[in-house]
């Protein structure tokens, strides 16, 4: 499983608007659905998708989504990238506590997303951003 | 600004059929409009059917409990019915639980259950039955 995956077209999708996360869900579930990702694989991948599009737009000022339909020889997937300009986050492991929330949110954004995907990485320092990157793959 | 979400009143009982992607302003327009209008028409009943929604997300999902309980401070219950069974496996792994809000397979279901509360529907049927009868 170490060959790097081949990667089809990538759709970028600014996020500077509630409409914006919106359009991020529709177009990772038009993606996660050509990756022939079953149903319910299909919806916590949109699921986690629209949280880290809001933490995008919410704590990050907005920023960008890349979206790609990803296939390593056996099995296809979708690889989503969130990616801002904002404040990033100095604490990861309080901001991947259930329940935590630096904003008025549930706290269920970052670890909830977490658990709704196959691959989760971030990658934050303070002042430089956040980029999460999360992958699902066909069964 | 997105298209808002319409309320229907039926009875007592106010039905919001959500058929939209929603997003978030609207969301949040919705759970106002809903409050306005439980306390302009005494609504004792609020059903929430959720069946069209693809996914509940962690803002939907305080949207609706916020929901149930601003129509509880307000003398209303409120019932969510319809969802799907993808989006509730979903949105328990995502560690939502809609505690405090009441739910029901269908509206069908939904509306039955809100109906010990006021007058159930079966009833007004048979008293304008009766009335028809009476004249």
């Amino acid at each position: 499983m170490t060959t790097a995956p081949s990667a089809t077209a990538t759709e970028r999708l600014e996020v500077r608007a509630d409409s914006d996360v919106v359009r991020v869900r529709q177009l990772v579930r038009t993606v996660a659905q050509q990756a022939r990702l079953s149903l319910v694989d299909q919806t916590k991948l949109v699921t986690a998708a629209s949280e880290l599009a809001r933490n995008t737009l919410v704590y990050g000022g907005g920023g960008e989504v890349e979206v790609e339909l990803v296939a390593d020889g056996r099995r296809s997937g979708v690889r989503a990238v969130f990616s801002d300009e904002g404040p990033g986050i100095a604490d990861l492991d309080l901001a991947l506590t259930d329940g935590w929330t630096s904003g008025n949110g549930l706290g269920l954004g970052l670890s909830g997303s977490r658990r709704l995907v196959e691959q989760f990485s971030i990658d934050t320092a303070p002042g430089a951003g956040t980029r999460v990157e999360i992958v699902t793959w066909s069964r | 600004m997105s298209d808002s979400v319409p309320i229907l009143k039926i009875g007592s009982t106010l039905l919001v059929s959500i058929q939209v992607d929603l997003q978030d302003d609207t969301a949040l327009q919705l759970q106002e409009d809903l409050a306005e209008r439980i306390t302009r028409t005494g609504a004792r009943g609020v059903v929430i059917d959720i069946s069209g929604l693809e996914i509940v997300d962690s803002f939907i999902g305080r949207m609706l409990a916020s929901v149930a309980a601003i129509s509880r401070v307000l003398d209303a219950q409120t019932v969510v019915v319809g969802m799907r069974p993808a989006v509730a496996i979903t949105m328990v792994e995502l560690g939502l639980s809609l505690g405090g809000v009441r739910t029901a397979l269908d509206v069908e279901r939904g509306l039955a259950m809100l109906a010990p509360a006021h007058e159930s529907a079966e009833s007004v049927l048979l008293a304008a039955a009766a009335e028809r009868e009476s004249r």
